[in-house]
Parts: C-alpha cells; structure tokens; sequence
C-alpha cells in the first residue's frame, strides 16, 4: 500500500493543526514548534523490557526494520537520560513499584508506550494473581500498541503516534510537567 | 513405609512411590548413593495441593548413567503447618525448588539455609497455589519492596520440636550492588544481589519474580486446549520446544496417535527455533561483551528464519502452532525450499560469525578459563542444556529420550569437557550446524498425510501423573501434569530451564570480575519469564 | 613555500586595526570574547557532525542505514533535532549528594575539553592557544578531563557511578603515561614542544616517515593509549552500558548529560587531532619527492582541509575499532598498559633518541 492512500492519519495531522493554530503569538509557536520538532525526531527510550515484546524490539533496532531511521536511534539504560519508557511485556505486582520508580526518576518530558496484550489489560494473564491488569493503573500511558506480541511494523505506528502527540504540545505557556514538582519525593531520589 | 498406591491401570501415567516425611531423606539418599544407576540429577520439585490428604512435593529424579527415573510423592499432613525435611545437602538444586514449593505452597523444608520466598514479594499474605487461595487476598502494592538480609532455617532439634534460626546472606561491611530488574544484560528482568569486593564478585543472590505471572495457576482452570496458549510465553525463544513438550504429555496421556507428517514438521520447527534462538545468544553475548555489530550480523539471519515460520505459522515471535493431535495448519507450498536456502546461506556466513568473534583476541581471553562450572556441580545444580553439556554432562533429550523423529535422524551430541565460558559458547555455536544436520535429513522425506488427527473438542485425561520432557533451546523443558479425570489439569507444573541456571549462578561467577558476571550470565543463556513462569 | 593560506598577517591586520579605533585592552578583550565564541561554536558544529559521522559510520557496518528521515535525505539534521531535545529536558538534581561538585562535574570535562581543543593547530597561524610549550600544555589540559569524570562518579552518590569512576580513574592515569613517552618520543625527533614549530618541522615530510621505524610504533602506542584516553570501546569500561548501565554518568540528565556526550565526541576529535599534529604532519600538505607538480597542486588545498581531512580519516580508523572489538576487561586493560605497552613505549623512547643522536633520522 502507497502511503498516501493510507487515510488512516489525516484526521491526527488535521488535529495537530488545529491545536497548534490557536493560542501563542507567531514567535512563540515557531519557537514551540521547532522545540516540538526536536522532541519528536528525537525519542530515546529506556531499555525497558520484561518479556516476549522485548525481543520484538530487538529485532526493531536490529538491521531489518532499524528504528534509527526515525531518530529512535539510541536507547539509553539510565532512566535520566531517556525520554520514554517502551514497557515492553507483563507487568507484575512486584514489577509495578519498580516500574513507577522508573518512571519517576526520568525527566521531563517524558512518555510512556504501553506494548502488547500484557501492558494494556493483562492480557492471556488477566485472571492471574500476580499481573497488573493494564499499566495505566500505575503511570500515565501516551500510546498503546496492542498485539502479542506486536508486529515490528505496529510498533513503528505506534511510535510515530507518539511523534504527532508530541507535536501538539507546548513548551512555552503551556504546562510542561506531566508530574507536579513534590508528587515523586516519596520514591525517594529526586529533589 | 514404602508402598505402591497408584495400581498400574494406566502404563503410560509416572510410577509414584509414596514416602513418609520421616522416612524421605534416608529413601532418597539410599537412591542418591546407590552402586547401580545412582539418582544424581534432581530432575524437579513439585509442590502439590492435595486438598484432604494435606500437601506436599513429587520428587523427579534421574540416573544421568541409565536414565531411568523415578518419581517420589511425599505428604506433610498438618495443612496449618506442613514440614518436610529437606534434601538440599543430596542435591544442591532442590535449594531453590523447595523454596519455590515453599513460596506457592508454604510447606517449610527442615534443614533448608534458605527459606524466603522466591517470586512473590516478601510481605506477600497467603500461598498462592493452594486450592484455597482467595485470588483477591493480595491487591496491588505500589510500596518499594524491601529485601531482608537474612534468611530463614527450619530445624529439628533433637527432641522432635521444630525451631527456627537467621542465616545472614549479607553482612553490613558488604558492598552490595543491585544489578536488575531493569539492567539491560540481564536478560529481561532479573535482579542480582552482588557484593563486590572492588571488582571482584564475592557472592550473588539472585531475585526472581518479577515476571511471574502466575502461569501454573492459570492453567488449573482452563481445559487442555487452552493451557496450550500459556506455553508459547514461558521461555519465548523455545516457543515450538515448549508447545511441543505439552502437546506430547496431553497426547500420551489421552492416548492420540500423532500422524507421521506432523512429526516431522514438528521437528523440524524444533530445531529451526533451536536456530533461532542460539543466533540470538550469539547476538546477545556478544553485545553484552560490548561488540555491538556482530549483534546485527546474528539478527539478519534470524530475521530469515522468522520470515520461513511466519510463512508456516502466522506467528513471528510466538507462533502457537502445535496442537493437541498434530499441528494447526499444513506447511507453506515453498516452505522446504525456502528452509534449504536458508541452511545452505547459514553455513556461508556462519564462518563470519567465526570471523569476527570466535577467533577475536578479546573475546578468547574474556571467555576462556572463565565461570568454570565442574560437571559435578552441573549434575548436582540440574544445569541442562548447553551449560550442562559444555561442562562434559551429556544431558541432551534428544538422545536420553528420544521424542518425535529424533530416534531417527542421526546427529551428535556436541559435548565439551572445559566447562568455561567458552564451552558454553561453543556448544551453541556447534548446534546450530548440528541443527542444519538434523533438519537436512528431514526436509526432503517429509510424508504426506494428515497434518494433524481429529480429536474430540473437550479432552479428559485419565486420573494419574503424567510426565514428559523435551529438549528446549537451552536446557531441559518438563511438563507434570496431575490429572484427576477432569477436562482440565489439577496440577499443571513446568520444569524450568533457567531456573538452575539462574541458581548457578552464585557457584559460577564467585571470584570473578564485574564485567566476567555479565559475560557468564550470557553464556549461561537463560530466559526470565521461563524462570518466572 | 606555501603561504597563500597563512592566516598570521590576515590576523595581525585585524588586530591592527582594532587596536588602531580603541584602547589596546578593550581590542583584546573584543578578541578574547570573538574567540572565544569562534571556539564554542566550532566545538558544537564538530560535535554534531561527529556524532552524525558516528551513526552513519556504524549503521554501515551493522548493514543498517542509519537516520535517514529527519531534515529529508540522509537524515542531516537528526543530530540537531537531538540537541534541541536535549537543551529543553530536564536537569535533575538528587537530594542527599553534594549538589556543587555535582553540578561542577561536567563543566569540568568539558572545560579540559575546550581548552585542549583550543591547542590543536589548524592551519599556519591558525592555532588559537599558542604557547611554547603547547604539547605539554595538551598534555596537562586533558588531564583535567579525568578529575571530572572522578566527581561525576563519586558525587552521584551511586554504587554504578562510582564504580565507572574507579574504573575510569585507573585507566586513564595509567594511559597517560603511554601517550605522555610517545609524545616525548616525538618531541625528541622534532627538538621542540611547540605545536606550531613541530608541524613546520614536518614541512620536509611528515614525521612518521622522518622517523620511520620508532616513529610507527609510537604512532600505534598513541593510537592505543589515544583511544583509551578517550573512553571509547574497547576501552570504554567506565561507561560499560552493559555492566555498569551509563556507567559515571548514570544519573546526569539534560544538558549535563550532554555535556558529557559532546566532551567524548570531541575527546575522539581532539586524540586525533593531536594524532594528525606529532605524526601526519599536521595542516603540512602531503609532498612526494621528485613529483614537483603533484606538489605544487598539494600546495593549493589549504592547510585546515589537510589538517580536518587528516584527523578525520584517524577519527574513522578509531570508529571502526569502535564498532569491531568486543569490550576489555579491567584486569586485562591494566595488564596492557603496565605489562605491555609502557616499557614498549619506553623502549621506543630510547630506540628515537638513539637514532635522532646518531642521526639515523630523514
């Protein structure tokens, strides 16, 4: 399939549009938009996987599908240096402490990616006692990517929704922090 | 006393020999030191919830000289407060199964230096495997997890009561460092206790759980059919081997005729998983080295087997091909061409592989002489597959009990006598050709026929134990199923892989260095969420 | 010979000038800011293309492509999409560590960084930090570089960090003393330590062929011990993403992070610069003798595209070992420099000044 027949987007770009033609003056939404620009062709995600989806990503890093293309070339094992966290399998109940820590410790601006089944309800899991049903009971999720696991092409969809979701934030005037200054003191490692 | 309850009604179902608790290790330790084919090889602990009769643990146990097995049932009867002896000074693998049996079951094992909980967090109410846990009793706790420095040991003292003692894993002069869950070498979401002394590891407590999900539980209430689905997502780079070894205890158990052709497939999805996965343990040892393009060299190949059995089987990662009877769907029309060009491609390249890294001054000195594991200790940890073959123990299924067409096929069993990391990577590296071997002798005599046989929609296994075990990508993969006559399994166990590996671990890397632990874990090659189940 | 390109009188005129509308002081300071500004902004354009080089170099031995969306074809302004990300994310401080040595961390890096940078001669008369001893200055400038990574590692208060810092810490003291001989092994051969004097005395051919057998063998020792210098791969243990997670620098976000990515960037740039300077002859065009036409169009080119051009290629040599080996282990690191390399160096030392005394030198 051509890309241009593929209409499944336009509305997303029409939205974008939309949300960025309002509001602050010329300067300030060049300024944010070339912010927006960066932010978006430049997503470093943590190495985050727990199961089966990690080796999906592997094999979207690796020369077949190669992510660098899209500017997710590097990803970063510290979580102070990443800018979204791809949950990558089921989160368990001892998984979830970490993982909101993990959350917490990045900066801002951050993203979360929920990926396959597990992530986004539990999955095969679901009556099981020791899994999260959904990660969205734990931290804010920007984009799902259901499948079990997900095609690498899913994931390349998924992670270029995350780009247009970007694009319709603001830096300037707008709110900036997805976490209110003290929310994280009681994980107990930022100021 | 000894007694035989089960009568024979069914040959295929396990011999259990019921033992006491007074009488278990004298039993097991008559077996584990007799002269003719001696039980060396713990094979599995299995907790068990008997409801009335109390609960207990099967013993699965195997003579690595004949092979023979045997199958040993023992019952704690007090439910409040069950104890059994532990056998953990015969075997050293049963110290992390009876803790497991302790964490799902809460039967406490007297003797054990080590009675936390395995997988659940340490402030976890209930056991979960018990028929009698109520799934809501622990709700999400978002609290950090704080992990004591002792252990808990149950003993008898010699007046017959039972008391417990603190074993310290941790002093406070240690300098513990936290490797996991989210590490990237550790292979998914292990968690490393490691107290180093400057660069050198003084002793490693590994803890497991983070992806346990609770998987034998699951399956308790589902029908056979269904438990099928589970397996594909235990050690995802053995999906076809996993499958594979349920498909064949439910079809022994039922008492399905397999049809010739699916045999072969079958087979030969086998050992282009094992393919699969051992390039990917090249990949992935090699990154964890710090090579980073040898990692991309291992995936293009993969890349071409996944494309062959996404063909076949709709599935790239996870491909939920085997069924009870057969396979789900025949074999794509150009699929034996496509596996013939991908063969002879493998051995063109594989020489690169060499190339690059094998024959790489770096790697030979970070890999040789380094995390030797004795065959002994390999025995005696349950350390199969590859890890236990490079150190001279040939475990392979393959041959011990041979499955599927592999009583037919001729191939070698690759053994190395060193023991070290370099053995361990050697023995995949070799298998890969052997693998080629294998599927070359199949690929052109597939038969024709039925893919797979009519079987009825709801299967009933007759009342029993039924085991099997397969040769998975790295290691040995066992399926226990104990059946009570329903249309879904009373207990459902796995054998893990990774878990003695994991449990190696401490009795591999001590003395080593930082960056040696890192490059043993990769050699040791194991799965979490197979650990974890 | 060849001055269509030097930059001296060019240089003095303006200051001539400057001096000639205001006060001499006021002249230098306008100059010194000039400067020193000129210096930043090289030093960020240099990195961006480094890293864009990086990728690229990688993604075609991992039979990849490499960024190739961002700014149209060939992925050209992905490196800057990333540094605009990175100027707007958040800089996090911990709580219970010692917030000024943590926030002093990574100026320091790149302030040895800079200040070695500013030392490397890149065309006649182009070199901005000129000084009679400049080798030695190098020398002494990029030790400064270690002092940060050892408070970034200790003031982290973080078991990873600081062990990367350790680890770091050992290698690069015992690899100084590696590039410290074979830079004096050059400095022999060319009887001066400054930068400038050592390229012009390579006007007559370049200083690996003046040399010939001890010039080589420095030439790889340097590349080594360079190497390590830099915290690249195979020595890059104390960054080590696979054991230590980002190593020292585990827990810097945002632009102090960055800092610690242009500074290893540039490291590479500055070792092979440096590299380029004792041993390929600097911005010196390249002369076969007996070819005098062939010379005479070498003259042309202007001396900063031989000195780039030169350093580059060095740059591309160190990437491939990059992208090659797997990672050292620190036993085996410290076995190499001790045990290996430093009397080898030494014995290059003596080898040199033999042949230099009894003239066995071009």
């Amino acid at each position: 399939m051509e890309y241009e027949d593929f209409k499944n987007n336009d509305y997303l770009e029409r939205m974008v549009e939309e949300l960025n033609r309002d509001g602050a003056g010329i300067i300030l939404s060049t300024i944010d938009e070339v912010i927006n620009w960066g932010r978006s062709n430049s997503l470093w995600s943590l190495t985050f996987g727990t199961s089966c989806c990690a080796i999906e990503f592997m094999s979207l890093g690796a020369a077949r599908y190669d992510m660098a293309r899209f500017g997710f070339e590097v990803t970063r094992n510290s979580p102070r240096q990443a800018d979204m966290i791809m949950v990558l399998g089921t989160i368990t109940y001892r998984m979830a402490p970490v993982l909101k820590r993990l959350y917490d410790q990045m900066a801002e601006p951050k993203y979360v990616v929920a990926v396959g089944g597990c992530t986004i309800s539990g999955g095969p899991f679901i009556k099981s006692y020791h899994v999260v049903n959904g990660i969205d009971k734990i931290i804010p999720v920007d984009v799902f990517i259901p499948g079990c696991p997900p095609r690498p092409e899913a994931f390349f969809y998924g992670m270029m929704q995350l780009q247009r979701k970007i694009k319709a934030e603001k830096f300037l005037g707008g709110k900036n922090r997805k976490m209110k200054k003290n929310e994280n003191l009681s994980s107990g490692d930022k100021e | 006393m000894m007694e035989e309850i089960k009568s024979q009604t069914n040959p295929v179902a396990d011999n259990v020999v019921i033992v006491s608790t007074d009488e278990l290790v004298k039993k097991t330790e008559e077996l584990r030191s007799r002269k003719v084919s001696p039980m060396d090889y713990l094979h599995d602990i299995v907790g068990m919830d008997w409801g009335e009769e109390g609960l207990g643990a099967l013993y699965y146990m195997e003579s690595t000289e004949t092979g023979e097995r045997t199958v040993l049932k023992c019952v704690a009867n007090d439910r409040e407060n069950p104890f059994i002896p532990s056998v953990s000074h015969i075997w050293k693998t049963a110290e992390i199964k009876e803790r497991e049996v302790f964490d799902f079951f809460g039967v406490k094992f007297t003797g054990n230096p080590d009675m936390r909980r395995l997988f659940l967090r340490e402030d976890w109410k209930g056991y979960p495997l018990r028929k009698d846990y109520d799934m809501n009793s622990n709700p999400l706790n978002l609290d950090n997890e704080e992990n004591a420095d002792v252990t808990e040991e149950y003993f008898i003292t010699p007046d017959g009561k039972i008391e417990g003692k603190e074993n310290v894993i941790f002093g406070k002069e240690e300098f513990v460092v936290n490797i996991g869950p989210q590490h990237p070498s550790t292979h998914g979401v292990l968690r490393m206790r490691t107290a180093i002394d400057g660069e050198v590891i003084c002793k490693i407590d590994p803890i497991l759980g983070y992806i346990h999900r609770g998987i034998e539980k699951i399956s308790e209430q589902m029908n056979y059919r269904q438990t099928l689905a589970m397996t594909d997502r235990l050690d995802y780079l053995s999906a076809h081997q996993n499958r594979h070894a349920l498909c064949i205890c439910i079809e022994k158990a039922a008492g399905i005729e397999v049809p010739l052709r699916a045999q072969y497939i079958r087979t030969i999805m086998d050992e282009l998983q094992r393919i699969d996965s051992h390039l990917l343990f090249y990949s992935c040892l090699v990154m964890d080295m710090g090579g980073l393009t040898p990692f991309f060299y291992g995936f293009r190949e993969r890349e071409k087997i996944l494309s062959i059995m996404e063909d076949t089987t709709g599935g790239r990662l996870i491909q939920n091909y085997n069924m009870i009877g057969g396979v789900q769907a025949d074999i794509q029309p150009d699929f034996c061409k496509k596996v013939k060009e991908f063969i002879k491609h493998l051995r063109n390249v594989i020489k690169d592989y060499h190339d690059i890294f094998t024959g790489n001054i770096i790697a030979r000195e970070r890999l040789i002489g380094v995390g030797v594991l004795s065959k002994e200790d390999a025995i005696s940890l349950g350390a199969t597959g590859g890890t236990g073959r490079a150190s001279g123990w040939a475990n392979d299924v393959r041959k011990r009990h041979p499955y599927a067409m592999y009583d037919k096929v001729e191939f070698r069993e690759i053994v190395y006598q060193e023991g070290d990391s370099f053995a361990r990577y050697m023995v995949r590296m070799d298998e890969i050709m052997e693998s080629c071997h294998i599927i070359e002798q199949l690929i052109d005599n597939i038969p024709e026929g039925d893919f797979k046989t009519k079987t009825k929609p709801i299967i009933k296994l007759p009342e029993g134990n039924f085991s099997t075990s397969v040769e998975s990508s790295r290691g040995e993969f066992g399926v226990m199923i104990e059946s009570h006559g329903d249309k879904s399994p009373y207990r459902l166990h796995y054998r893990s892989t990774g878990l003695p590996l994991v449990d190696a671990m401490d009795t591999v890397c001590r003395g080593q260095k930082i960056a040696d632990l890192i490059a043993i874990g990769g050699t040791l090659d194991f799965v979490i969420p197979d650990i974890d189940r | 010979m060849f001055d269509y390109y030097n930059l001296t009188p060019l240089l003095r005129s303006i200051h001539a000038f400057m001096c000639g509308i205001m006060p001499e002081w006021l002249a230098m300071t306008i100059e010194g800011i000039a400067v020193g500004l000129f210096i930043m902004i090289m030093y960020a354009i240099l990195a961006i293309i480094l890293i864009y080089m990086e990728r690229k170099v990688c993604a075609t031995f991992q039979c990849r492509i490499g960024p190739n969306r961002v700014g149209g074809k060939g992925g050209l302004l992905q490196v800057p999409a990333d540094v605009i990300k990175i100027l707007t994310k958040e800089i996090i401080y911990l709580k219970d560590n010692d917030k000024f040595l943590y926030g002093l961390a990574p100026f320091l890096v790149i302030t040895a960084s800079i200040l070695t940078f500013s030392c490397l001669p890149w065309n006649k008369g182009g070199e901005i930090l000129h000084m009679d001893i400049g080798i030695f200055f190098v020398l002494a400038a990029s030790s400064i570089g270690v002092l940060g990574i050892l408070l970034a590692g200790w003031s982290s208060n973080s078991k990873y960090t600081l062990i990367g810092a350790v680890r770091s810490g050992a290698m690069i003291i015992s690899y100084e003393l590696s590039i410290g001989i074979s830079v004096l092994t050059m400095v022999i051969l060319s009887g001066a330590m400054d930068i400038q004097a050592i390229v012009s005395n390579q006007s007559d051919g370049w200083n690996i062929f003046k040399g010939h057998i001890p010039a080589l063998m420095a030439f790889i020792i340097y590349l080594i011990a360079g190497n390590a210098e830099a915290n690249r791969a195979p020595f890059d243990l104390a960054e080590a993403e696979q054991e230590l997670t980002a190593g020292y620098h585990t827990e810097y976000s945002g632009m102090h992070f960055g800092f610690f990515y242009l500074a290893e960037y540039l490291n590479l740039f500055i070792t092979a610069g440096i590299a380029v300077t004792l041993f390929l002859g600097g911005w010196m065009p390249l002369h076969i003798s007996g070819l005098d036409a062939f010379n005479a169009i070498m003259d042309y080119i202007p001396g900063v595209i031989w000195f780039v051009g030169k350093t580059f290629f060095i740059v591309f040599i160190l990437m491939w070992i990059r992208w090659t080996f797997p990672r050292l282990r620190i036993d085996q690191v410290l076995i190499l420099e001790w045990k290996y390399l430093m009397p080898l160096s030494l014995f290059v030392l003596l080898l040199m000044t033999v042949c230099k005394v009894f003239g066995w030198v071009f």
